[in-house]
């Protein structure tokens, strides 16, 4: 570990400020902007959890529904018997088996199968949770009460958010962080300089799904009535694809770009036009795929670099281009 | 034994999707996610064409065979051959095309959800019995599966005793060494697209006939076509036709034996042990 430079000491402390004064947010409002304001915080936490793994790997994950769902289930399941903390911590630990499990299925392989693997995940879950709930307990859903209210959900997901940006600052900074990051630029020299290509891959996707569980877990009480096909429901895993590679996945907080002026957009959409969610999010796909390829962020960096440039220096010969 | 006669009457159509998707990915290299969407399509189509022209959907198929692959063309020469020209590496193609396909799947899902609705849809065809080894199935069933055939057979002789239909598998091999011998890559690559297309909605007219459909179904078929693709190995039409087959009966024999809601599970054991065991495909060489 290396000493913090100033930079990383003022981003700190902006954070820290940043936190602080979004905690403030549920004294000046308890209604609509609050409930937004969770679904922006909890889409944040998705997001930056998606980015740890989808980022420096660009496989497309759409596990997300999976785990959240999986976090959202357990909180249902064990309400009764055990103390709504070690439930949460609960919800993690299985979404994290679950990424295992799937990452030593798919991820020793081409990055393909892992996307169409992932790609009906939710839905298998889904089927299996259903199955042995009906088999078991003979009803569908489950009641979630607790005396958490919207606020109390809104400052755990800050929380949440919190750490999944700590967690992913430190893994950039460790030994992972360097390996994914060659893995990411090209796999056969990272396997060439030694590094377990598969295993890192399966360690860091486990770190986002456990995230990603426990945002399911928090969320839960939000519900006080969980299904199996509002719980697994997909849209969440595409929802996080979209507003993650909006922003950008380059920088940890690219994710956040997306994520605020998207939430906002589905508001509004899901609103006024209920039954268009779906062009909708099929326009967003292709928007970023033909006008965004790095997201919002990484234009912006492009226009950066465009400023940055002195401009009477001719381009030197792209090496790129070349393929 | 009944169980494995419908399971094979179900896979002849399944067939035809996932040879449709493997075409598309297999020699264009693009992995069509929007696939099942062609065929909820065209189940709609034939729908319409039944219910309001009493249009045979078996004669339907010369009508909408054409269109599918005119539509599928258009999309991959005006949406996906740029990508191909802008991509440094097959990893970047497959994210890229794996993202404009989904946005493809949601916009044609929205915009069928609009003009159709989101309720299941159906209609009587054929409905009657038919005696097959002492037992009895749906006749549309068995037309649906006798259809799937000749259009197989049709394929298979295309790609196999014609030469476009060879230079069509040599890009599927390897698509450097096929320019090499003078191939048009760029134009075998959006034939194979359109071709893989005008397959699948083939079997999405097929399908409704004996099958209940709504809008946004699609996703289902696409990830069983997907599984079958990589059971039978990517771009091998034989294997897809085997692949889809075993998945047709195990479907159905855990339809039948367990629970119809856990199809998909048993979906996903066979393509995780694929996975494990023959990455490669049934049939698929492993890669030096």
């Amino acid at each position: 570990m290396t000493r913090l430079s100033s930079g990383e000491v003022l981003t700190g402390i902006l954070g820290a400020a940043t936190l602080g004064v979004l905690a403030l947010l549920p004294l000046a409002d308890q209604g609509y902007y609050l409930s937004l304001a969770i679904n922006m915080v909890l889409f944040a936490a998705l997001c930056t959890a998606w980015t740890l793994f989808s980022g420096p790997t660009h496989y497309v994950s759409l596990a997300t529904a999976a785990f959240y769902g999986l976090g959202t289930y357990t909180v249902g399941l064990g309400l009764d018997y055990l103390p709504f903390p070690v439930l949460v911590v609960m919800g993690g630990v299985v979404a994290a088996i679950l990424a295992g499990l799937v990452g030593a299925a798919t991820l020793r392989i081409s990055g393909v199968y892992f996307v169409i693997f992932t790609f009906g995940l939710a839905e298998l879950v889904r089927q299996i949770v259903s199955y042995t709930q009906v088999k078991l307990s003979s009803r569908m859903g489950l009641y979630v009460f607790t005396d958490f209210t919207e606020r109390d959900i809104y400052w755990m997901l800050l929380g949440l958010t919190a750490v999944v940006f700590i967690t992913g600052w430190l893994i950039n900074r460790s030994r992972l962080g360097f390996a994914m990051q060659i893995i990411g630029n090209d796999e056969t020299v990272a396997k060439h300089s030694g590094i377990d290509t598969a295993k890192l891959k399966i360690i860091l996707f486990m770190i986002s799904g456990a995230f990603i569980g426990i945002a399911g877990a928090i969320i839960a009480p939000r519900y006080s009535y969980v299904e199996p096909p509002g719980a697994f429901s997909p849209m969440i895993s595409f929802l996080v694809v979209i507003m993650a590679l909006l922003g950008g996945t380059r920088k940890l907080w690219g994710p956040l770009v997306g994520v605020i002026p998207f939430t906002i957009v589905m508001d509004i959409v899901s609103v006024r036009f209920p039954n268009d969610t779906s062009i909708v999010m099929g326009l967003a796909f292709l928007v970023i795929v033909y006008l965004l390829p790095d997201g919002i962020t990484g234009r912006l960096e492009q226009f950066w670099a465009y400023l940055k440039k002195p401009r009477a220096a001719p381009e030197a010969a792209p090496v790129e281009e070349r393929a | 034994m009944e169980t494995i006669v419908t399971g094979i009457l179900l896979g002849g159509t399944y067939a035809l999707i996932a040879i449709g998707l493997t075409l598309q990915y297999g020699v264009s290299r693009i992995m069509n996610l929007a696939n099942g969407e062609t065929l909820i399509a065209a189940c709609f189509v034939t729908f319409w064409l039944f219910t309001s022209y009493a249009v045979n959907p078996i004669w339907g198929i010369l009508v909408i065979a054409p269109i599918a692959f005119a539509v599928n063309w258009a999309i991959y020469m005006l949406l996906l051959k740029p990508l191909v020209d802008r991509a440094r590496n097959q990893g970047m193609l497959e994210v890229d095309s794996i993202l404009a396909t989904f946005g493809l799947l949601f916009l044609f899902q929205g915009l069928m959800l609009r003009s159709f609705g989101g309720a299941y849809t159906s209609y009587a065809f054929l409905a009657e019995r038919f005696e097959l080894f002492g037992a009895y199935y749906g006749l549309n069933r068995v037309v649906a599966f006798g259809a799937a055939c000749v259009i197989a057979l049709a394929l298979y002789l295309f790609l196999y005793w014609t030469r476009y239909g060879t230079a069509v598998r040599a890009v599927a091999v390897n698509p450097g060494s096929a320019r090499l011998v003078g191939i048009d890559v760029a134009k075998a690559a959006a034939l194979s697209f359109a071709l893989g297309g005008a397959l699948t909605a083939c079997g999405g007219t097929l399908i409704s006939t004996f099958y209940t459909f709504n809008a946004s179904m699609g996703v289902v078929f696409t990830m069983k076509a997907l599984i079958i693709v990589i059971m039978g190995g990517v771009g091998d039409v034989r294997g897809a036709l085997i692949a889809a087959l075993i998945l047709g009966i195990a479907e159905t024999a855990v339809a039948g034996l367990i629970d119809p809601g856990l199809t998909l599970a048993a979906t996903y054991a066979l393509f995780t042990f694929v996975l494990l065991f023959r990455p490669q495909g049934i049939f698929g060489r492993q890669q030096a």
